[in-house]
């Protein structure tokens, strides 16, 4: 028989990975791009309310809609990054805010009006629910499935910045954007790339949210705090960093939860707060 | 001497204003949270009233009903008063309703004091909202009416041991006081409780807490939208058996879109409320079908009722006033009226104004393959414990 | 943003006189404020919150426009001075003046004891700090509700008249009076600080932080300072609302608030003086039709309203205009 510290520790890196998926995206398009996207959670929400209609309105299984959930809101980045974000990224952080939050108020408005005020109604495969119980702890089947997919998407991604030339590219032109356009690198398609495949990721998160946290239309307001959380104790531009710091937060708040209810609301502002006392930085960031 | 000047020009403009509406239109003006995160409830509400409108005419005692829409976003006191301002100055309203959320209906209950309007709480649900202005009426609910009647009556079905869940926020402390003292008033004992972060996506800590002590019942209580899904899905998954450990909680818990999210997890809870709509009597049958005619085929909840209750009130009053608006003959008129609503027999108490309403005890079941909540008990004729325990002080 | 133009050399006093000459504009500007009273009656209660939140606006753009600190926080101190100036009310008495004092005390001195933090970090970090420090009050209060009277929001709050002599009326003419008056004086100090040395030096932070110890100039006691300042402002400005709308509830300290000051004064035009001015207003404003237009989906519309001003004003209205008329100058 494991202590429930164990339990504790597993539903907390398993909600950490929920906020990992959701925030990583922002975390490559803010600190490789220097680009403040705070519609970012807008297109978690596109992500997660593709997964919904699917599942509804053509009983598609679960895991079918998830390769969706990512494309649509990467689609969804693409166009919008090249009318709007593109224009802006030279200009001062606070336009950039400004246009990003006036995105955020007008998909909110828009999921609104096409899906209507209520929460989605979301069936996972009967297997998908419940949980196994493994030496007196019981553990989610589907926050397993959470936590396997977090780690995947880590690698793979870690594996594509560090390992392929495309990341190779990414790099260069975020390092210096003058020198690799004299490579020959088509630094605007690199970034559009980049920024598709964050948001894509959000997407991902988004869809894969639902079943946890529910969904209507202030999704894309309600998880900016904790992505923003994510990403700054994490580390501007670093995937391990958002990955540990996920971990933290999310087991920060399980454990809060379960040993000091009292400060329940409290812990993760404060785990926060001390860790950018600590390292300014963030957990694995370069600069602040 | 300004000042003077203000306020005679300010009460000259009232007696323009209440000359003016001697004519034959009545204007009520509605504050609800039409945007933002509580917009589902008050697209509901609005429905109920719109659907009263439909069914009863948009003309009371020779006078016209026109309904004038505010949108004041979230919990926003001070939103709330300037649009009650409003409503009263610029719109010349002759009644205010509405009132999603206690802080807004407090703030506008100041303007109904001071305006000396006629002001219907169709749903915040905190006691003492009805003590701030002489001329307002609730047709909601209170909490404590609700959760108070669930513990007294747990403790007499059997219930000795309970844990409470609360989410950590005025309605969540009124609703876990109020049922712990009615646990313990009627001989049982409460082994534990727990407040929860209101801004708490994932539940799965709290419920393994309160399943590590293994107690004989578990009370919730967590606003309605997201949440009672994401508690129902924490219960299901950390294996709590519903046979052996009682759930109870308020309605919210178990309304009609938390069902669809919990899926057969939500079998066996038990939860005290005012209406739902497979509520048994031709009125309500009518009412629901009624109601799905123009929704989609959604089915009504409280949300609905409450502003459905609420028009049915001012119609009344209107009647009984023979069309005069002035707040005095509106509350008047409205102590003490009784009628039949869908959710059943309901009455204004004439001394605090406050809804007296049957509760009802629910259990989810399956019925023809979907989940539904079965009344199989109630409690009639409840008061807010609360004001009835000030009285009695 | 006023640019020394090297053809015309003059000496700094008389720089700094050009800088705080009073303009035309801006005279007819103040007077326009006192056109409510007379022209729209019954949109003063509007009109004062307009002037609060402008009043927080200011302060904001005290350390936002000036010294460069961007903070998603500063609903702290506008709740602080919120909380302060009704819990005083409701406990003591009900005189504003007071009231205000304590509003400002209270979030000077909580103020001044934070800027000890946040003069340490910048960028994201500075952000993530003030944003974790105000959504940590704002727990705070909801978890002290027997003093905050938590969700439901601090009741018993009645104020007593202005001077003894105006009330609070319904139609709101003392609010607006009081809150605009209120306004005016502490644009008045704002306008006179920034134009002093002291407000070219925060000036020189905002460019460039590291340079400005290198002229003698401590960028830390500067910052120390104007966050003690803003925090001041921001805690009248909260305590104008508790005052006026005689009840304090939770949003006065949300992220929704500090979020929203944030986009207004972007809106209007960081480091502009009147740029949280316009900002809050053009806001308001807008909210306010298009949600009397459409009270579902009114936000669809301040979202577009953003993405256009950012698209044609770059800068903010305020900045769009000046760069506009520039243009047109030299054509």
């Amino acid at each position: 028989m494991l202590p429930p510290v164990f339990g504790v520790l597993f539903d907390g890196i398993a909600y950490g990975m929920l906020l990992f998926l959701l925030s990583v995206g922002m975390s490559v398009t803010l600190g490789l791009m220097n680009f403040v996207n705070l519609a970012h959670c807008a297109f978690g929400m596109i992500g997660a309310y593709v997964a919904v209609m699917l599942m509804k309105d053509f009983n598609w299984n679960f895991f079918a809609t998830l390769p969706f959930a990512f494309l649509s809101a990467a689609l969804v980045s693409v166009v919008v990054e090249r009318t709007l974000y593109r224009k802006l990224y030279r200009a001062t952080d606070l336009d950039q805010v400004l246009l990003t939050i006036g995105l955020a108020f007008i998909s909110v408005a828009a999921a609104a009006w096409f899906f209507g005020t209520t929460q989605q109604p979301v069936a996972m495969p009967s297997y998908m629910r419940g949980s196994i119980n493994f030496l007196g702890l019981n553990i989610g089947i589907y926050r397993m499935f959470l936590v396997a997919v977090g780690i995947v998407v880590t690698i793979l991604l870690v594996m594509t910045l560090e390992h392929t030339r495309f990341g190779a590219q990414v790099r260069a032109a975020v390092d210096n954007q003058r020198m690799a356009r004299g490579l020959g690198i088509d630094v605007d398609r690199t970034f559009a790339v980049t920024f598709a495949l964050g948001s894509g990721l959000a997407g991902l998160g988004g869809a894969l949210a639902i079943e946890i946290v529910g969904l209507d239309p202030h999704f894309a307001f309600i998880y900016l705090v904790y992505v923003l959380i994510v990403v700054s104790v994490g580390g501007l531009g670093s995937i391990a960093g958002s990955f540990a710091a996920a971990c933290l937060i999310g087991i920060s708040d399980i454990a809060g939860k379960y040993y000091v209810p009292e400060l329940g609301g409290f812990l993760i502002y404060l785990v926060m707060v001390a860790v950018l006392m600590w390292k300014p930085a963030g957990l694995f960031g370069k600069r602040s | 001497m300004r000042s003077m000047l203000y306020a005679s020009a300010a009460a000259l403009a009232l007696a323009c204003v209440s000359t003016a509406q001697a004519q034959d239109t009545v204007k009520i003006g509605v504050i609800l949270p039409y945007s933002g995160q509580f917009a589902d409830g008050a697209k509901q509400m609005d429905a109920g009233i719109k659907l009263y409108m439909k069914l009863n005419g948009d003309t009371v005692a020779g006078k016209k009903i026109e309904i004038i829409r505010k949108d004041v976003a979230g919990p926003q006191p001070p939103v709330a008063k300037r649009l009650a301002q409003e409503l009263v100055v610029r719109d010349n309203v002759d009644i205010l309703a509405g009132f999603l959320l206690t802080p807004n209906a407090m703030a506008a209950a100041d303007i109904s004091a001071e305006a000396k309007k006629f002001m219907v709480i169709m749903n915040a649900a905190t006691s003492i909202i009805t003590t701030k202005s002489n001329y307002s009426v609730r047709t909601s609910f209170t909490l404590p009416q609700v959760s108070a009647t669930l513990g007294s009556w747990a403790v007499k079905n059997g219930v000795k041991k309970a844990y409470t869940m609360v989410s950590d926020y005025g309605p969540g402390h009124d609703a876990e006081t109020s049922f712990q003292g009615a646990i313990k008033a009627s001989g049982g004992e409460v082994v534990g409780s727990v407040r929860m972060a209101v801004a708490n996506p994932d539940f799965s800590a709290y419920v393994q807490r309160a399943k590590d002590l293994n107690p004989e019942s578990i009370f919730v209580f967590i606003p309605g939208g997201s949440q009672p899904a994401a508690i129902g899905k924490a219960f299901a998954e950390r294996g709590v058996d519903v046979s052996k450990t009682k759930i109870m909680g308020t309605g919210e818990l178990t309304d009609d879109s938390a069902l669809a999210n919990m899926g057969d997890n939500a079998l066996g809870v038990i939860t005290a409320w005012t209406y739902d709509h497979n509520h048994k009597s031709a009125l309500n049958e009518k009412f629901v079908a009624e109601y799905r005619k123009d929704n989609n085929g959604e089915n009504p909840n409280f949300f609905v009722a409450g502003g459905y209750d609420g028009m049915h009130l001012i119609y009344e009053a209107l009647k009984k006033t023979a069309g005069k608006t002035d707040g005095e003959a509106l509350v008047n008129a409205a102590k003490g009226m009784k009628w039949e609503s869908p959710r059943g027999p309901m009455m204004i108490d004439p001394e605090t104004r406050d809804v007296v309403q049957t509760i009802y005890i629910r259990k989810v079941e399956k019925v023809g393959g979907k989940l539904v909540n079965v009344e199989f008990d109630k409690v009639e004729n409840v008061k807010d414990p609360v004001k009835a325990a000030m009285k009695n002080n | 943003m006023t640019v020394l133009d090297p053809a015309h050399t003059m000496t700094p006093q008389t720089y700094m006189q050009q800088l705080s000459r009073w303009r035309a504009l801006e005279i007819a500007f103040w007077l326009a404020t006192l056109l409510p009273f007379w022209l729209f009656p019954t949109y003063l209660s509007l009109a004062s919150q307009i002037a609060i939140t402008a009043l927080f606006a200011l302060s904001l753009d005290l350390i936002l426009g000036y010294a460069g600190i961007v903070s998603l926080g500063h609903a702290a101190f506008f709740g602080l001075g919120a909380y302060s100036a009704g819990i005083f009310t409701k406990f003591v008495w009900g005189e504003p003046f007071s009231g205000l004092l304590v509003a400002a005390l209270v979030a000077g001195v909580v103020g001044y004891a934070s800027s000890f933090i946040i003069s340490r970090f910048r960028h994201l970090t500075l952000i993530m700090i003030t944003l974790g420090l105000g959504l940590l009050l704002h727990e705070a209060a909801n978890s002290a509700s027997w003093l905050t009277g938590g969700s439901d929001g601090l009741q018993g709050v009645s104020i007593q008249p202005v001077f003894g002599v105006f009330k609070f009326d319904l139609y709101g003419y003392t609010a607006y009076g009081y809150a605009l008056g209120i306004l005016f004086l502490c644009f008045l100090f704002t306008r006179h600080l920034i134009n002093s040395p002291f407000g070219l030096a925060l000036r020189g932070i905002r460019e460039n932080f590291t340079r400005m110890p290198a002229i003698g100039a401590d960028s830390r006691a500067h910052i120390r300072k104007v966050y003690t300042i803003s925090a001041i402002i921001a805690g009248i400005a909260g305590g104008i609302l508790a005052q006026t709308t005689e009840t304090v509830a939770l949003e006065v300290l949300s992220f929704e608030r500090s979020a929203d000051v944030l986009v207004m004064l972007v809106l209007g035009g960081a480091g502009r003086l009147y740029g949280g001015l316009i900002g809050a207003a053009v806001f308001l404003i807008a909210r306010d039709q298009f949600s009397g237009i459409n009270p579902q989906y009114w936000y669809f519309w301040i979202g577009v309203l953003l993405v256009v001003v950012v698209m044609l004003l770059p800068n903010g209205i305020l900045g769009g205009l000046s760069k506009l008329t520039a243009r047109w100058r030299r054509t």
